[in-house]
Protein backbone atom coordinates (compact mmCIF):
# COMPACT_ATOMS: atom_id res chain seq x y z
CA UNK A 1 0.00 0.00 0.00
CA UNK A 2 2.04 3.43 -1.01
CA UNK A 3 0.00 5.62 1.16
CA UNK A 4 0.94 3.08 4.08
CA UNK A 5 3.62 4.57 6.24
CA UNK A 6 7.22 3.33 5.20
CA UNK A 7 7.98 0.15 7.36
CA UNK A 8 11.73 0.37 8.19
CA UNK A 9 13.83 -2.25 7.95
CA UNK A 10 16.81 -2.35 10.37
CA UNK A 11 19.57 -5.65 10.91
CA UNK A 12 20.63 -6.16 14.60
CA UNK A 13 23.72 -8.30 14.90
CA UNK A 14 26.30 -9.20 17.35
CA UNK A 15 29.97 -9.20 15.75
CA UNK A 16 32.44 -10.86 17.25
CA UNK A 17 33.04 -13.60 19.93
CA UNK A 18 30.78 -12.63 22.95
CA UNK A 19 27.51 -14.63 23.55
CA UNK A 20 25.58 -12.56 25.90
CA UNK A 21 22.63 -11.50 23.18
CA UNK A 22 20.37 -10.51 25.90
CA UNK A 23 20.67 -6.61 25.51
CA UNK A 24 20.25 -7.89 21.43
CA UNK A 25 17.08 -9.12 21.67
CA UNK A 26 15.79 -6.49 23.93
CA UNK A 27 16.38 -4.00 21.51
CA UNK A 28 15.23 -6.41 18.59
CA UNK A 29 11.96 -6.72 20.71
CA UNK A 30 11.84 -3.10 21.85
CA UNK A 31 12.03 -1.96 17.67
CA UNK A 32 9.55 -4.51 16.44
CA UNK A 33 7.53 -3.29 19.17
CA UNK A 34 7.82 -0.05 17.49
CA UNK A 35 6.93 -0.96 14.01
CA UNK A 36 10.72 -1.82 12.38
CA UNK A 37 11.56 -4.82 10.48
CA UNK A 38 14.26 -6.48 12.45
CA UNK A 39 16.48 -8.87 10.80
CA UNK A 40 18.25 -10.62 13.40
CA UNK A 41 21.61 -12.35 12.15
CA UNK A 42 22.34 -13.89 15.80
CA UNK A 43 25.90 -14.47 17.55
CA UNK A 44 29.07 -14.36 16.76
CA UNK A 45 29.27 -12.94 13.40
CA UNK A 46 31.92 -11.32 11.84
CA UNK A 47 31.98 -7.89 10.18
CA UNK A 48 31.62 -9.28 6.47
CA UNK A 49 28.70 -11.15 7.24
CA UNK A 50 27.17 -8.75 8.88
CA UNK A 51 27.68 -6.52 5.64
CA UNK A 52 26.74 -8.90 3.34
CA UNK A 53 23.11 -9.48 5.62
CA UNK A 54 22.65 -5.90 5.45
CA UNK A 55 23.23 -5.46 1.83
CA UNK A 56 20.94 -8.03 0.61
CA UNK A 57 18.46 -7.12 3.47
CA UNK A 58 18.55 -3.65 1.90
CA UNK A 59 18.05 -2.75 5.41
CA UNK A 60 18.31 1.17 6.50
CA UNK A 61 20.38 0.90 9.38
CA UNK A 62 22.32 -1.80 11.38
CA UNK A 63 22.23 -1.88 14.99
CA UNK A 64 25.20 -3.70 17.09
CA UNK A 65 25.42 -5.07 20.36
CA UNK A 66 28.35 -5.65 22.29
CA UNK A 67 29.34 -5.81 26.12
CA UNK A 68 33.12 -7.94 25.44
CA UNK A 69 35.15 -4.45 25.45
CA UNK A 70 36.29 -4.85 21.57
CA UNK A 71 34.01 -2.40 20.67
CA UNK A 72 36.58 0.29 19.44
CA UNK A 73 37.95 -2.85 16.89
CA UNK A 74 34.75 -4.16 15.89
CA UNK A 75 32.03 -1.55 15.48
CA UNK A 76 34.38 0.05 12.66
CA UNK A 77 35.33 -3.23 11.37
CA UNK A 78 31.45 -3.13 10.62
CA UNK A 79 31.87 0.06 8.78
CA UNK A 80 34.59 -0.60 6.74
CA UNK A 81 32.97 -4.14 5.89
CA UNK A 82 29.91 -2.13 4.80
CA UNK A 83 32.66 0.74 2.88
CA UNK A 84 33.60 -2.30 0.89
CA UNK A 85 30.49 -4.10 0.08
CA UNK A 86 29.54 -0.87 -1.52
CA UNK A 87 27.09 -0.20 1.15
CA UNK A 88 28.93 2.63 3.57
CA UNK A 89 26.01 5.00 3.11
CA UNK A 90 23.94 2.40 5.50
CA UNK A 91 24.38 4.03 9.16
CA UNK A 92 25.78 1.80 11.96
CA UNK A 93 23.98 2.29 15.52
CA UNK A 94 26.36 0.42 18.09
CA UNK A 95 25.35 0.11 21.90
CA UNK A 96 26.90 -2.12 25.21
CA UNK A 97 29.09 -1.18 28.17
CA UNK A 98 31.28 1.30 25.87
CA UNK A 99 32.81 4.14 28.14
CA UNK A 100 32.50 7.40 27.64
CA UNK A 101 35.83 8.06 26.41
CA UNK A 102 35.38 5.54 23.24
CA UNK A 103 31.89 7.21 22.49
CA UNK A 104 34.18 10.27 21.38
CA UNK A 105 36.47 7.61 19.27
CA UNK A 106 33.51 5.55 17.97
CA UNK A 107 31.27 8.49 16.20
CA UNK A 108 34.77 9.41 14.70
CA UNK A 109 35.43 6.43 13.56
CA UNK A 110 31.78 6.57 11.66
CA UNK A 111 29.18 5.41 14.72
CA UNK A 112 25.73 7.20 13.81
CA UNK A 113 25.06 6.58 17.49
CA UNK A 114 26.29 4.76 20.72
CA UNK A 115 24.07 3.77 23.75
CA UNK A 116 25.09 2.65 26.70
CA UNK A 117 23.22 0.83 30.02
CA UNK A 118 20.62 2.94 31.50
CA UNK A 119 19.84 4.96 27.72
CA UNK A 120 16.23 4.99 27.61
CA UNK A 121 14.54 2.58 24.77
CA UNK A 122 12.53 5.46 23.61
CA UNK A 123 15.91 7.14 22.89
CA UNK A 124 17.12 4.20 21.15
CA UNK A 125 13.86 3.59 19.01
CA UNK A 126 13.81 7.70 18.32
CA UNK A 127 17.53 7.36 16.74
CA UNK A 128 17.16 4.23 14.91
CA UNK A 129 13.73 5.89 13.22
CA UNK A 130 15.81 8.94 12.94
CA UNK A 131 18.65 7.23 11.11
CA UNK A 132 16.30 4.80 8.94
CA UNK A 133 14.34 8.14 7.98
CA UNK A 134 17.69 10.28 6.86
CA UNK A 135 19.15 6.85 5.14
CA UNK A 136 15.64 6.12 3.14
CA UNK A 137 15.83 10.18 1.74
CA UNK A 138 18.83 9.97 0.70
CA UNK A 139 18.91 6.49 -0.73
CA UNK A 140 15.75 7.38 -3.09
CA UNK B 1 18.43 4.07 -7.09
CA UNK B 2 17.68 4.53 -10.58
CA UNK B 3 15.66 1.88 -12.68
CA UNK B 4 18.57 1.62 -14.89
CA UNK B 5 21.14 1.23 -12.08
CA UNK B 6 18.82 -1.42 -10.37
CA UNK B 7 18.06 -3.08 -14.13
CA UNK B 8 21.76 -3.05 -14.46
CA UNK B 9 22.69 -4.40 -10.67
CA UNK B 10 20.65 -7.35 -11.36
CA UNK B 11 22.19 -8.48 -14.97
CA UNK B 12 25.64 -8.32 -12.61
CA UNK B 13 24.14 -9.74 -10.58
CA UNK B 14 25.33 -7.18 -7.81
CA UNK B 15 23.58 -8.00 -4.28
CA UNK B 16 22.91 -4.22 -3.60
CA UNK B 17 21.00 -4.08 -6.93
CA UNK B 18 18.68 -7.31 -6.15
CA UNK B 19 17.98 -6.19 -2.73
CA UNK B 20 16.97 -2.69 -3.82
CA UNK B 21 14.71 -3.92 -6.20
CA UNK B 22 12.93 -6.48 -3.80
CA UNK B 23 12.27 -3.40 -2.01
CA UNK B 24 11.07 -1.35 -4.53
CA UNK B 25 8.44 -4.23 -5.22
CA UNK B 26 7.34 -4.79 -1.48
CA UNK B 27 6.63 -0.93 -1.27
CA UNK B 28 4.93 -0.80 -4.58
CA UNK B 29 6.99 1.76 -5.75
CA UNK B 30 6.03 2.83 -9.33
CA UNK B 31 9.62 1.67 -10.57
CA UNK B 32 9.02 -2.08 -9.88
CA UNK B 33 6.50 -2.56 -12.62
CA UNK B 34 9.33 -1.30 -15.07
CA UNK B 35 11.74 -4.00 -13.19
CA UNK B 36 9.31 -6.68 -13.48
CA UNK B 37 8.87 -6.46 -17.02
CA UNK B 38 12.41 -6.26 -18.03
CA UNK B 39 13.39 -9.25 -16.53
CA UNK B 40 14.35 -11.97 -18.44
CA UNK B 41 11.18 -14.39 -18.46
CA UNK B 42 12.91 -17.42 -19.86
CA UNK B 43 15.19 -17.22 -16.89
CA UNK B 44 12.05 -17.16 -14.55
CA UNK B 45 10.38 -19.68 -16.53
CA UNK B 46 14.24 -22.22 -15.85
CA UNK B 47 14.19 -21.83 -12.40
CA UNK B 48 12.78 -24.16 -9.97
CA UNK B 49 11.02 -22.61 -7.41
CA UNK B 50 10.73 -24.90 -3.97
CA UNK B 51 8.17 -23.94 -1.27
CA UNK B 52 9.18 -25.47 2.26
CA UNK B 53 6.75 -24.78 4.82
CA UNK B 54 5.33 -26.49 8.57
CA UNK B 55 5.21 -25.53 11.87
CA UNK B 56 7.29 -23.16 13.83
CA UNK B 57 10.48 -25.17 14.91
CA UNK B 58 9.95 -27.60 12.94
CA UNK B 59 13.81 -26.88 11.26
CA UNK B 60 12.29 -25.63 7.95
CA UNK B 61 15.27 -22.98 8.33
CA UNK B 62 17.93 -25.32 8.91
CA UNK B 63 16.51 -28.05 6.31
CA UNK B 64 16.50 -24.65 4.02
CA UNK B 65 20.20 -24.46 4.69
CA UNK B 66 21.56 -27.76 4.10
CA UNK B 67 19.47 -27.84 0.65
CA UNK B 68 21.41 -24.81 -0.13
CA UNK B 69 24.69 -26.28 0.37
CA UNK B 70 23.82 -29.40 -1.84
CA UNK B 71 22.50 -27.26 -4.67
CA UNK B 72 25.68 -24.81 -4.42
CA UNK B 73 27.95 -28.49 -4.72
CA UNK B 74 26.00 -28.67 -7.90
CA UNK B 75 26.77 -25.28 -9.19
CA UNK B 76 23.53 -23.78 -8.75
CA UNK B 77 22.74 -20.13 -7.64
CA UNK B 78 20.41 -20.10 -5.23
CA UNK B 79 17.72 -17.73 -3.77
CA UNK B 80 15.73 -18.11 -0.66
CA UNK B 81 12.42 -15.85 0.65
CA UNK B 82 11.95 -16.02 4.22
CA UNK B 83 8.34 -15.37 5.49
CA UNK B 84 8.19 -14.29 9.03
CA UNK B 85 4.56 -13.14 10.43
CA UNK B 86 4.30 -9.03 11.52
CA UNK B 87 3.12 -8.08 14.41
CA UNK B 88 -0.97 -7.56 13.82
CA UNK B 89 -0.87 -4.92 16.77
CA UNK B 90 2.81 -2.94 16.01
CA UNK B 91 3.03 -4.25 12.19
CA UNK B 92 6.93 -4.91 13.25
CA UNK B 93 8.59 -8.29 12.74
CA UNK B 94 11.40 -10.39 13.49
CA UNK B 95 13.16 -11.94 10.84
CA UNK B 96 15.24 -14.63 12.06
CA UNK B 97 15.38 -17.16 8.93
CA UNK B 98 18.61 -15.77 8.29
CA UNK B 99 20.10 -17.10 11.54
CA UNK B 100 20.75 -20.87 10.28
CA UNK B 101 22.15 -19.55 6.98
CA UNK B 102 24.75 -17.35 8.09
CA UNK B 103 27.27 -20.05 6.60
CA UNK B 104 26.21 -18.84 3.25
CA UNK B 105 26.46 -15.79 4.49
CA UNK B 106 29.35 -14.32 2.23
CA UNK B 107 28.70 -16.70 -0.62
CA UNK B 108 27.83 -14.27 -3.71
CA UNK B 109 25.60 -16.85 -5.50
CA UNK B 110 23.30 -17.57 -1.91
CA UNK B 111 20.80 -14.61 -2.44
CA UNK B 112 18.81 -14.48 1.28
CA UNK B 113 15.68 -12.29 1.43
CA UNK B 114 13.69 -12.03 4.63
CA UNK B 115 10.35 -10.92 4.02
CA UNK B 116 7.65 -9.93 6.56
CA UNK B 117 3.71 -10.35 6.27
CA UNK B 118 2.88 -6.95 6.92
CA UNK B 119 -0.36 -7.70 7.12
CA UNK B 120 -1.76 -7.54 3.83
CA UNK B 121 -5.07 -9.09 2.04
CA UNK B 122 -2.89 -11.46 0.02
CA UNK B 123 -0.38 -8.48 -1.28
CA UNK B 124 2.30 -11.36 0.55
CA UNK B 125 1.74 -13.36 -2.38
CA UNK B 126 2.13 -10.65 -4.63
CA UNK B 127 5.25 -9.56 -3.23
CA UNK B 128 6.66 -13.05 -3.03
CA UNK B 129 6.15 -13.22 -6.70
CA UNK B 130 7.43 -10.29 -7.05
CA UNK B 131 10.69 -11.66 -5.46
CA UNK B 132 10.80 -14.81 -7.23
CA UNK B 133 11.18 -12.98 -10.65
CA UNK B 134 13.80 -10.84 -9.32
CA UNK B 135 15.82 -13.79 -7.64
CA UNK B 136 15.43 -15.67 -11.24
CA UNK B 137 16.05 -12.40 -13.05
CA UNK B 138 19.32 -12.23 -10.94
CA UNK B 139 20.49 -15.56 -12.05
CA UNK B 140 19.19 -18.37 -9.02
CA UNK B 141 18.30 -21.06 -10.71
CA UNK B 142 16.65 -22.90 -7.79
CA UNK B 143 14.49 -20.52 -5.28
CA UNK B 144 12.91 -21.70 -1.94
CA UNK B 145 10.21 -19.99 -0.29
CA UNK B 146 10.45 -20.51 3.26
CA UNK B 147 7.06 -20.04 5.31
CA UNK B 148 5.47 -20.83 8.33
CA UNK B 149 2.60 -23.04 7.43
CA UNK B 150 -0.36 -21.40 9.11
CA UNK B 151 -2.88 -18.58 7.92
CA UNK B 152 -4.04 -18.21 4.31
CA UNK B 153 -1.76 -15.64 3.38
CA UNK B 154 1.17 -18.40 3.82
CA UNK B 155 -0.90 -20.89 2.32
CA UNK B 156 -0.64 -18.70 -1.22
CA UNK B 157 2.38 -18.27 -1.09
CA UNK B 158 3.47 -21.71 -1.18
CA UNK B 159 0.78 -21.63 -4.35
CA UNK B 160 3.66 -19.74 -6.31
CA UNK B 161 6.21 -23.08 -5.83
CA UNK B 162 6.77 -25.69 -8.18
CA UNK B 163 7.43 -28.36 -5.34
CA UNK B 164 6.55 -28.02 -1.71
CA UNK B 165 7.94 -29.89 1.08
CA UNK B 166 5.75 -30.03 4.13
CA UNK B 167 8.07 -30.49 7.02
CA UNK B 168 7.07 -32.38 10.19
CA UNK B 169 8.86 -32.89 13.15
CA UNK B 170 8.13 -35.18 16.40
CA UNK B 171 6.76 -33.81 19.41
CA UNK B 172 5.06 -31.29 17.98
CA UNK B 173 1.15 -32.22 18.07
CA UNK B 174 0.11 -35.62 16.53
CA UNK B 175 -1.07 -36.13 13.02
CA UNK B 176 -4.82 -34.83 13.44
CA UNK B 177 -2.41 -31.57 13.68
CA UNK B 178 -1.14 -31.99 10.54
CA UNK B 179 -4.68 -32.68 8.99
CA UNK B 180 -6.39 -30.06 10.55
CA UNK B 181 -3.47 -27.36 8.98
CA UNK B 182 -4.87 -28.50 5.45
CA UNK B 183 -1.00 -28.73 4.68
CA UNK B 184 -1.32 -31.93 3.45
CA UNK B 185 -3.03 -31.28 0.61
CA UNK B 186 -0.38 -29.01 -0.44
CA UNK B 187 2.31 -30.64 0.20
CA UNK B 188 4.27 -33.31 -2.56
CA UNK B 189 7.41 -34.28 -0.09
CA UNK B 190 6.45 -34.93 3.55
CA UNK B 191 9.61 -34.18 5.66
CA UNK B 192 9.72 -36.08 8.62
CA UNK B 193 12.95 -33.89 10.77
CA UNK B 194 14.47 -34.31 13.61
CA UNK B 195 14.44 -37.98 12.77
CA UNK B 196 16.71 -38.77 15.57
CA UNK B 197 14.22 -37.73 18.29
CA UNK B 198 11.58 -39.90 20.12
CA UNK B 199 8.43 -40.18 18.47
CA UNK B 200 9.70 -40.00 14.13
CA UNK B 201 8.94 -43.37 13.19
CA UNK B 202 5.55 -43.07 14.50
CA UNK B 203 4.77 -39.84 13.01
CA UNK B 204 6.79 -40.72 9.72
CA UNK B 205 4.36 -44.25 9.80
CA UNK B 206 1.31 -41.95 10.34
CA UNK B 207 2.36 -39.71 7.36
CA UNK B 208 2.76 -42.91 5.12
CA UNK B 209 -0.20 -43.93 5.82
CA UNK B 210 -1.94 -40.28 4.81
CA UNK B 211 0.64 -40.35 1.73
CA UNK B 212 -0.48 -43.60 0.34
CA UNK B 213 -4.21 -42.60 0.60
CA UNK B 214 -3.46 -40.44 -2.48
CA UNK B 215 -4.99 -42.25 -4.71
CA UNK B 216 -2.71 -43.65 -7.70
CA UNK B 217 0.65 -44.80 -7.39
CA UNK B 218 1.88 -41.95 -9.60
CA UNK B 219 0.22 -39.22 -6.91
CA UNK B 220 1.55 -41.13 -3.75
CA UNK B 221 3.51 -38.17 -1.85
CA UNK B 222 6.98 -39.00 -0.82
CA UNK B 223 8.09 -39.36 2.97
CA UNK B 224 11.46 -38.23 3.49
CA UNK B 225 13.49 -38.78 6.81
CA UNK B 226 15.82 -35.71 7.88
CA UNK B 227 18.02 -34.50 11.06
CA UNK B 228 18.89 -30.98 9.51
CA UNK B 229 21.42 -30.01 12.50
CA UNK B 230 23.41 -32.83 11.32
CA UNK B 231 23.05 -32.79 7.42
CA UNK B 232 21.37 -36.53 7.47
CA UNK B 233 19.18 -37.18 4.99
CA UNK B 234 19.16 -34.20 2.48
CA UNK B 235 20.49 -36.39 -0.36
CA UNK B 236 17.92 -38.28 -0.35
CA UNK B 237 15.64 -34.84 0.14
CA UNK B 238 17.21 -33.98 -3.15
CA UNK B 239 16.57 -36.77 -4.88
CA UNK B 240 12.53 -36.63 -4.11
CA UNK B 241 12.92 -33.30 -5.49
CA UNK B 242 13.99 -34.21 -8.14
CA UNK B 243 11.73 -37.02 -8.89
CA UNK B 244 8.98 -34.66 -8.85
CA UNK B 245 10.30 -32.34 -10.55
CA UNK B 246 10.53 -34.69 -12.98
CA UNK B 247 7.24 -35.89 -12.84
CA UNK B 248 5.56 -32.47 -13.04
CA UNK B 249 7.38 -31.50 -16.24
CA UNK B 250 6.51 -34.86 -17.81
CA UNK B 251 2.65 -34.10 -16.74
CA UNK B 252 2.27 -30.65 -17.34
CA UNK B 253 1.75 -30.32 -13.59
CA UNK B 254 4.51 -27.88 -13.66
CA UNK B 255 2.87 -25.81 -16.49
CA UNK B 256 -0.63 -25.96 -14.42
CA UNK B 257 0.86 -24.79 -11.70
CA UNK B 258 2.51 -21.83 -12.99
CA UNK B 259 -0.55 -21.00 -14.41
CA UNK B 260 -2.05 -21.14 -11.90
CA UNK B 261 -0.01 -18.81 -9.86
CA UNK B 262 0.21 -16.29 -12.10
CA UNK B 263 -3.11 -15.87 -11.83
CA UNK B 264 -3.08 -15.90 -8.14
CA UNK B 265 -0.37 -12.67 -8.53
CA UNK B 266 -2.87 -10.66 -10.60
CA UNK B 267 -5.79 -11.56 -8.43
CA UNK B 268 -4.00 -10.23 -5.02
CA UNK B 269 -2.25 -7.14 -7.19
CA UNK B 270 -5.94 -6.90 -8.20
CA UNK B 271 -6.83 -6.61 -4.23
CA UNK B 272 -4.45 -4.71 -3.07
CA UNK B 273 -5.52 -1.70 -5.64
CA UNK B 274 -8.94 -2.37 -4.80
CA UNK B 275 -8.35 -1.88 -0.53
CA UNK B 276 -7.34 1.33 -0.19
CA UNK B 277 -10.35 2.80 -2.07
CA UNK B 278 -12.98 0.68 0.00
CA UNK B 279 -11.40 1.50 3.87
CA UNK B 280 -11.59 5.31 2.62
CA UNK B 281 -15.15 4.31 1.77
CA UNK B 282 -15.56 2.95 5.02
CA UNK B 283 -13.91 5.74 6.58
CA UNK B 284 -15.89 8.61 5.27
CA UNK B 285 -19.36 6.08 5.62
CA UNK B 286 -21.55 7.80 7.79
CA UNK B 287 -23.33 3.97 8.46
CA UNK B 288 -25.64 2.79 11.30
CA UNK B 289 -23.23 -0.54 12.80
CA UNK B 290 -26.51 -2.43 12.66
CA UNK B 291 -27.63 -5.23 10.72
CA UNK B 292 -25.88 -7.88 8.43
CA UNK B 293 -22.08 -6.66 7.78
CA UNK B 294 -22.30 -8.52 4.32
CA UNK B 295 -25.51 -6.21 3.20
CA UNK B 296 -23.56 -3.35 4.12
CA UNK B 297 -20.49 -4.52 2.37
CA UNK B 298 -22.66 -5.39 -0.72
CA UNK B 299 -24.10 -1.43 -0.44
CA UNK B 300 -20.41 -0.15 -0.11
CA UNK B 301 -19.78 -1.94 -3.50
CA UNK B 302 -22.61 -0.83 -4.84
CA UNK B 303 -24.38 -4.18 -5.86
CA UNK B 304 -27.31 -4.06 -3.40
Amino acid sequence: MAEQKKTHRVLIGKPGLDGHDRGAKFIARALRDAGFEVVYTGIRRTPDEIAAAAVQEDVSAVGLSLLSGAHLSLFPAVVRALKSAGAGDIPVLGGGIIPDEDIVLLKEAGINAVFTPGTPVAQIIAAFRTACETQEARRN
Amino acid sequence: MMSETILRGLRERDPRGIARAISLVEENDPMADEILSSLDDSLVDQAMVLGITGPPGAGKSTLTDRIISRYRSLGKRVGVIAVDPSSPISGGAILGDRIRMMGHALDKDVVVRSMATRGRLGGLCAAAGAAVRILAGSGCSVIIIETVGVGQSEMDIIRLADITALVLAPGLGDDIQAMKAGLLEVADILIVNKADCAGAETLAMDMESIAREGGKEKDRVNVCMTVASEGRGTDELLAAIETVDISHRETGERRTRREKAYDLEVLDWALEMIKPSIIEKIEKWDHVRKGAPRLQAARLLGQE
